[in-house]
This record gives C-alpha cells, sequence and structure tokens, in this order.
C-alpha cells in the first residue's frame, strides 16, 4: 500500500451566506416578494403593538380595591387583583385556604424531583404522586376530618377546581385509554376488541358538552330515587372516559407504529403477552406519541371550561360571575384577557415540557 | 476449519420432530406436508429461493407462525394453541431474525438481561453478570452500555445471538441472519455461529451463505415451493445433488 488516500481540506462558506446578514438575506429579502412582505410586517407591528401595550401595561391601573382607581383609560388590572382570590379558590371558606396553598406546595415539592437528573427513586416517587397523593389532596380539600371543617364540592371553583378536573381527566384517562388501546389490537379477542371499539367510537362520537349535560341532567333520572352522586364526581367521570377514548385513539396509533420484529423478539425470548407489552411495546410507543397525548391534554385542559354548563364554576366560570357584579360591570376585556393569559400559561407548559420530553427520551436509536 | 462433527443422529434424541406440518396463508398454500427430524445437536442449513417456505417453516417451530395441519414437537412437546406450552418452547429455542430485531430503548446489556430477568426470574445483577459473559463471547463487551442504533449491523446481530443465548436455549434458530448486513460485515456473524455450532448447539439456519453450510452443516435442506426437495449432507448435497431443481439453484448461487 503505497498511495495514502488523502481527503481535499474543507473551506469555509462564502460570507454572504453566514452570519446575521445572511440570515436576513435567507429569511427576510430573499426575493422581491419577501421583501415587500417583510415590510409590511414591519409596518403592521409598528401601528399595532405600542397601543396594546400601551393598554397592557403603561396606561393600565394596577393598584386601588375598587372602580375608583381605574381612571387612566388603559387596562383595569385592579378588577382582576380585587377578585383574585375567587379567580384561585371559588367558594371555598376564606379561612380555609390555606389548605388549597398546602395542596399546590405539596405537589410541587414531590413533582420538583421527577424533574431532576441523577434521582434514584422517580417510579416510586411517580407512584406516591399519582396513587397516595390524591387522596392527602382529597382528605385536604372536602376535610371532615382531623378537626378540618368540611366543605361542600359546589364550594371548589376557579382554578383549583380546573387544575382538578384536568388532572384527574389525565391521570386517570392515560391507563384506561392505554388498555382501550390494546383491547383494540387484540385480533385473538374478537369479544374484547368490539366492545373496545365501541367504546372509543361512542365516546368520541359525543361532543363533551353532551357528555357533561347527560352526566348532570339524565344520568339521575336513571338512578333510583334517593340514590345521587355529587355533580362534581359525575362530571369528572364524563371527562374522564370521554379523554380515554381520545387517549386510546393516539395510543394504538403508535402502537401500529412499532415494527413486527419488535413483537416477534419479544414472542421469541418467551416474554408473555403483558411483559411484551410492558417492558418492549409500550415504552416505544408512548415515546412516539407524546406530542399526540399532550395535545389531548391540552385540548383537555381548555375544555373543561365547558363545566360551566352543569353549573360547576372553573376559573372562567368564576371570571365570568364576577363580571356580573354591578362593582364591576364592563371589565369583562380585562376578564377573558386575564383567562387567556392564565390557560395559555399552563398549555404553553405542557408543551415545552413535552418538547424536553421527547428530547431527552429520543436516545438515538432511530432504525 | 475443523471438519463437521460426523451426524450421531441416530442415537441421539430428537429435538424438533415436524410430521405432515401444513400452512396455508389464505389460499396460498406455503408449507406442503413437511416431514423433519432435527437431533440433539444437529446442524441443520435450509436453502432455497425465495418464497420457498423456508422462512415461514422455521418461524412455526417457534410459533411465530401458526400451522394449520400436522404435529410440531419441540424439545419432547408439542405445538399447540396453548400458551403456555407455547411460553415454555419459546424459552427453550432462541431465534435469531434477518433485521437483528434488537429492543432499540434499551441498551445492549438490558437488551440481554430483560428476558433472562423476566421470563426465567434471574435477579439483575445474576442475569447482568450472564450478559457480559456472552458479549465476551460475541467480542464486543466494551458496546455494553452504548444503545442498538449506534452500533453497526454486524454487531447488532451478534448482539442478537448474544440475547437469545443468555436464556441458554436448548436450540437456536436463524432466520437469514447475515441477508440484511453489509459484505464486510457477515463474517464477523458467521465466525460467532460457526463457533456456536462447534460447541455443540442444535441449530436450524436458513441462509445461502453456502460456506457456511459446508463447514458446520450436518444436513442441508433444500426447499421449494413449498416442499423439502432434498435433505442430504453437505458433500453429497453440493458434490452430487439428486434433484434436477436442486442443480439449477446451486448453479445460480455458485455461478456468482
Amino acid at each position: 500500500m503505497s498511495h495514502d488516500f488523502a481527503p481535499l481540506p474543507d473551506l469555509p462558506p462564502p460570507a454572504s451566506s453566514v452570519g446575521v446578514i445572511g440570515w436576513l438575506r435567507r429569511n427576510l429579502f430573499s426575493n422581491t416578494i419577501n421583501s415587500l412582505l417583510t415590510l409590511f410586517a414591519i409596518y403592521l407591528l409598528a401601528t399595532l403593538l405600542p397601543p396594546l401595550f400601551n393598554w397592557l401595561f403603561f396606561d393600565a391601573d394596577w393598584i386601588g380595591d375598587s372602580r375608583d382607581a381605574c381612571t387612566s383609560g388603559g387596562a383595569c388590572w385592579v378588577f382582576i387583583s380585587a377578585r383574585f382570590s375567587t379567580f384561585m379558590y371559588g367558594f371555598f371558606p376564606e379561612n380555609e385556604t390555606w389548605r388549597i396553598n398546602l395542596i399546590y406546595i405539596a405537589l410541587i415539592a414531590c413533582m420538583a424531583p421527577l424533574f431532576m437528573e441523577g434521582f434514584r427513586h422517580k417510579v416510586k416517587l411517580g407512584v406516591f404522586v399519582i396513587f397516595i397523593f390524591p387522596i392527602f389532596g382529597f382528605i385536604l380539600l372536602f376535610g371532615g376530618v382531623f378537626g378540618l371543617e368540611q366543605t361542600e364540592t359546589s364550594q371548589w371553583g376557579g382554578l383549583t377546581l380546573t387544575l382538578l378536573l384536568a388532572s384527574v381527566g389525565c391521570v386517570a384517562a392515560l391507563p384506561l385509554g392505554i388498555m382501550l388501546a390494546l383491547g383494540r389490537q387484540a385480533t385473538n379477542m374478537p369479544a374484547v376488541k368490539s366492545m373496545c371499539v365501541l367504546f372509543i367510537e361512542f365516546w368520541r362520537g359525543v361532543p363533551l358538552i353532551t357528555v357533561l349535560f347527560m352526566s348532570s341532567v339524565m344520568l339521575p333520572l336513571f338512578l333510583p330515587e334517593g340514590v345521587s352522586f355529587d355533580k362534581l364526581l359525575r362530571a369528572l367521570i364524563g371527562i374522564t372516559l370521554f379523554q380515554s377514548a381520545y387517549i386510546a385513539e393516539v395510543v394504538r396509533g403508535g402502537l401500529q407504529a412499532i415494527p413486527k420484529g419488535q413483537y416477534e423478539a419479544a414472542d421469541a425470548l418467551g416474554l408473555s403477552y403483558w411483559k411484551k407489552m410492558g417492558l418492549i411495546i409500550l415504552p416505544q410507543a408512548m415515546k412516539i406519541v407524546i406530542p399526540g397525548i399532550v395535545n389531548t391534554f391540552i385540548a383537555l385542559f381548555k375544555d373543561t371550561t365547558l363545566v360551566i354548563i352543569v353549573g360547576l364554576l372553573d376559573v372562567l366560570g368564576m371570571v365570568q360571575n364576577a363580571l356580573n357584579d354591578p362593582n364591576w360591570l364592563g371589565y369583562s376585556t380585562e376578564g377573558y384577557v386575564f383567562t387567556a393569559f392564565v390557560f395559555w400559561i399552563f398549555c404553553f407548559s405542557m408543551s415545552r415540557y413535552s418538547q424536553a420530553l421527547e428530547r431527552k427520551l429520543h436516545t438515538g436509536h432511530k432504525r | 476449519m475443523t471438519a463437521a462433527v460426523p451426524n450421531t443422529a441416530a442415537e441421539n434424541e430428537v429435538m424438533i420432530e415436524l410430521r405432515g406440518v401444513n400452512k396455508w396463508y389464505d389460499k396460498f398454500h406455503v408449507l406442503k406436508d413437511i416431514n423433519l427430524q432435527v437431533a440433539k445437536g444437529e446442524r441443520i442449513v435450509v436453502c432455497g429461493p425465495s418464497g420457498s417456505g423456508k422462512s415461514t417453516m422455521i418461524r412455526c417451530i417457534n410459533r411465530l407462525e401458526e400451522h394449520q395441519k400436522g404435529q410440531i414437537i419441540v424439545d419432547g412437546t408439542e405445538l399447540t394453541s396453548d400458551l403456555r406450552q407455547i411460553e415454555q418452547i419459546r424459552k427453550e429455542v432462541g431465534m435469531v431474525f434477518q433485521h437483528f430485531n434488537l429492543f432499540p430503548h434499551l441498551t445492549v446489556l438490558e437488551n440481554l438481561a430483560l428476558a433472562p430477568m423476566w421470563v426465567r426470574k434471574m435477579p439483575r445483577k445474576e442475569a447482568e453478570a450472564i450478559g457480559m459473559q456472552y458479549l465476551e463471547r460475541v467480542k464486543i463487551p466494551d458496546q455494553a452500555k452504548k444503545y442498538p442504533g449506534q452500533l453497526s449491523g454486524g454487531q447488532q446481530q451478534r448482539v442478537a445471538i448474544a440475547r437469545s443465548l443468555c436464556m441458554s436455549p436448548r436450540i437456536m434458530l436463524f432466520d437469514e441472519p447475515t441477508s440484511a448486513l453489509d459484505p464486510e460485515m457477515i463474517k464477523e456473524v458467521l465466525d460467532v455461529m460457526i463457533e456456536l455450532a462447534e460447541s455443540g448447539m442444535t441449530m436450524m439456519c436458513v441462509t445461502h451463505e453456502m460456506g457456511f453450510a459446508k463447514t458446520v452443516a450436518d444436513k442441508v435442506i433444500f426447499m421449494d415451493r413449498g416442499q423439502i426437495v432434498e435433505s442430504n449432507p453437505p458433500e453429497e448435497f453440493f458434490n452430487n445433488p439428486q434433484n434436477e431443481r436442486t442443480q439449477l439453484f446451486l448453479s445460480q448461487i455458485i455461478g456468482h
């Protein structure tokens, strides 16, 4: 071997294609039409943004406790701060709101290690948060034991109710949805399969608002006299079943994306059905469907506002309730902007978290 | 290379027996009256044109495919639709696939330790020790912590072989183990398979690697259109093929 292979040296790219100038040229002024569109967009931003920011921040009233403080013509954030506690806690007894705060703090304290790299007991803690923590939370919210004053579920409201509905809906619907997806794939058990198909197609076919309405108005008609169960519980069950059908379909998509060889390799090693699914198929399938699952979670989070039609007042319901207060008539814009902001924060966080999760779980092993 | 150990099937116990096995895909008759006996320690190479049913036949042996007529008896247990019997047989029968089918979400060592831990109920430490032992046997212990996607095809296939061996199977099935590999990597996989064959493992291997067949096989089976056309020791099979169809097939393969 006398002739060694010598590759040519790498050269730098031409100057006009890199750096700020290169970026501007590529993205904003690549041709005449794009240049015109860029200029038009700049004009729109310049005319719309200043008045918006003036209204939101610079001309807004922040301090005070009644509408008399709102004189400057901008947004009246006094309305929000004056009614803030009802937006957060609903009609929960005022001197008991520490219980809700305690739940939030405890939940954050429990969840924080789950997001930390290198924490060893994630699975145990996760099981605790999903199975034990809700009991603790329920006792704190409902009271009636350990000297805690008992509250009615009709007093639960505001953001607390929104978070309760959304988290119970998501956490309870996920395992149910996975089971439904597996059932729908079970071609060797036609009875199970058709039951799952029937369930999924029924719940996907009806609007959530109908589900809530039925659970609150029609269900009591079918129950024997004297038997009644809580309105909130009925709404929660309705939301969970509804959500599980959507999750089932998302998970099914993931199951279908797993190559047949994975099933065969697991079978060939002698793994039973549940071990095959739990150790091999679902970990891969769930990773694929994270965006889809989070998408349904976000949709559910926003759909919880529909509980207003059965008389449960979530954060939007509480805002609307406050707008009917004669002292605060006419501040609906502020109320809705605030509500939108609250929802946006939660939905955006969920979206970012799902992206981070995808990156973390992507171990660079695409086949 | 050492010559294949003479066939002593007669005095050995039968590990795999197929009696009049038939299988259809819908109306397509893919296996026609297959009769076959594999003795303990015997190495069988199955070859034939694509679509001849050779893969289907060995996939029937661990019930990845279901046969519709006839009997398949593996290690004394007949394959029926009884799930417990199927799982019992799969514990004793290792399989290596054309496309490796490693679990991409687990590291190499986790791939190896999974089945011993969850099927044989072995403690993790012990399962991983066994995993490392087999990784050394296939000569890639330094890749233990990597994910399958980070390995070359040849390395992946060697991991797949090690993964099957971790269950200490009594029979190994190979379904075209080298057909998805670059020519440079075929040899490293074949070397592992030859070593395994020389250790006395009962093997059935669907392959077109005729060199491998000549080196280790006790018997070479030629299949065409769902039937076993010819079944002979390699010297006989290559030097003096009986059937016209076999002669044509061999002339095409060796012509390359």
